[in-house]
């Protein structure tokens, strides 16, 4: 009993020397620049693998993604900026490859419904309640008077 | 009857009929709509497969109509796609121009001496770029380009029979001359 506490203890505690795994640890590549790096980690958490859609860029070990990757190393090591290398990727493969859809006109009414449908409960929750606060029985004659109670 | 009663079911018809719409116009899993179509194909320049010192170009290709294939000798649905294209090579209603996208030479040519060369000429991207640059997510992948270079369709998948009949043949011209499938590849 006593030893097989011992392990544990040991085992948990070893798990605090495992080197730290980073989610995308699919990607080793580290770019000698930290401020471009982190530029990087950021695009390729923010695009998708276009083949593997549900993954971003730095979760998925397709060719495909790594080719992605490659290239927006080399557009940032050629001094582009975020903008301009998430605009060359919409150009190549649609706004699809964007986690996070641009705001534009055409899109504009996914952002305004939310807001439009709560207005339109409260404005219903409203009209509701003064409907019924109507009905509250407000005539000072007692009606029930004379009513035998059981 | 009160009108009212109405608008539950208005509002349940009015949900069917947005979720109808958005499942008819849902894109296919795994399809990309290509936002090239319509536009001039991105330049490129690639090595011949046969003579990797020589290269063919978008450049060299304008006034003429050709179909851009993406290909590899590891993707199992390029091979299901081989027949189909030999066939639209016998047909020769267009060139069809082999991108061989990440692969071997060696394997490559060994693939087109086993099953037959549906290219008129093959070109290599091995490391990729182009690939990225013409926005292709997969292989198999083509594009159908006019003698303007505008990309006028793309089929992003297998080119079926179907897909030939429907999508390819339509888009070009009345019969007329190509260059012969094979030649100077």
């Amino acid at each position: 009993m006593r030893a097989s506490i011992t392990l544990a203890i040991v085992l948990v505690g070893l798990l605090g020397f495992t080197p730290p795994q980073r989610a995308w640890a699919v990607d080793p590549a580290q770019m000698s620049d930290p401020a471009l790096q982190a530029r990087y980690e950021v695009l390729i958490h923010e695009l998708r693998c276009v083949q593997c859609e549900d993954n971003s860029l730095a979760d998925s070990d397709a060719s495909i993604a790594a080719d992605l990757r490659h290239q927006i190393r080399d557009m940032l090591s050629a001094g582009k900026t975020d903008g301009e290398i998430k605009a060359y990727l919409v150009s190549r493969y649609s706004e699809f490859i964007l986690f996070r859809p641009e705001y534009s006109w055409r899109n504009a009414w996914l952002w305004a419904l939310p807001a439009v449908l709560l207005l339109l409960g409260v404005f219903v929750a409203v009209r509701v309640i003064r409907q019924r606060a109507a009905l509250i029985d407000d005539d000072p004659v007692d009606d029930d008077a004379g009513v035998a109670r059981p | 009857m009160n009108p009212r009663f109405l608008v539950p079911l208005a509002v349940f018809v009015g949900l069917v009929v947005v979720l109808a719409v958005g499942i008819n116009h849902s894109r296919q899993v795994g399809v990309l709509q290509s936002p090239l179509v319509g536009h001039a194909i991105p330049q490129w320049e690639l090595p011949m497969l046969t003579d990797p010192g020589r290269s063919l170009s978008s450049r060299e290709l304008k006034g003429q109509w050709y179909v851009l294939n993406f290909w590899g000798t590891w993707c199992y649905a390029c091979r299901a796609e081989h027949e189909q294209l030999l066939k639209a090579q016998r047909d020769a209603r267009v060139q069809i121009i082999g991108v061989d996208w990440k692969d071997e030479n060696a394997a490559a040519l060994d693939w087109l001496s086993k099953l037959g060369n549906p290219y008129t000429q093959v070109v290599t991207d091995q490391d990729g770029r182009t690939a990225i640059d013409l926005g292709v997510a997969a292989a198999p992948e083509s594009f159908l380009v006019n003698p303007e270079g505008v990309i006028v369709y793309k089929e992003p998948g297998v080119i079926t029979p179907q897909s030939w009949q429907h999508e390819f043949l339509p888009r070009l011209p009345p019969q007329r001359g190509v260059p012969a499938p094979g030649a100077g590849s």
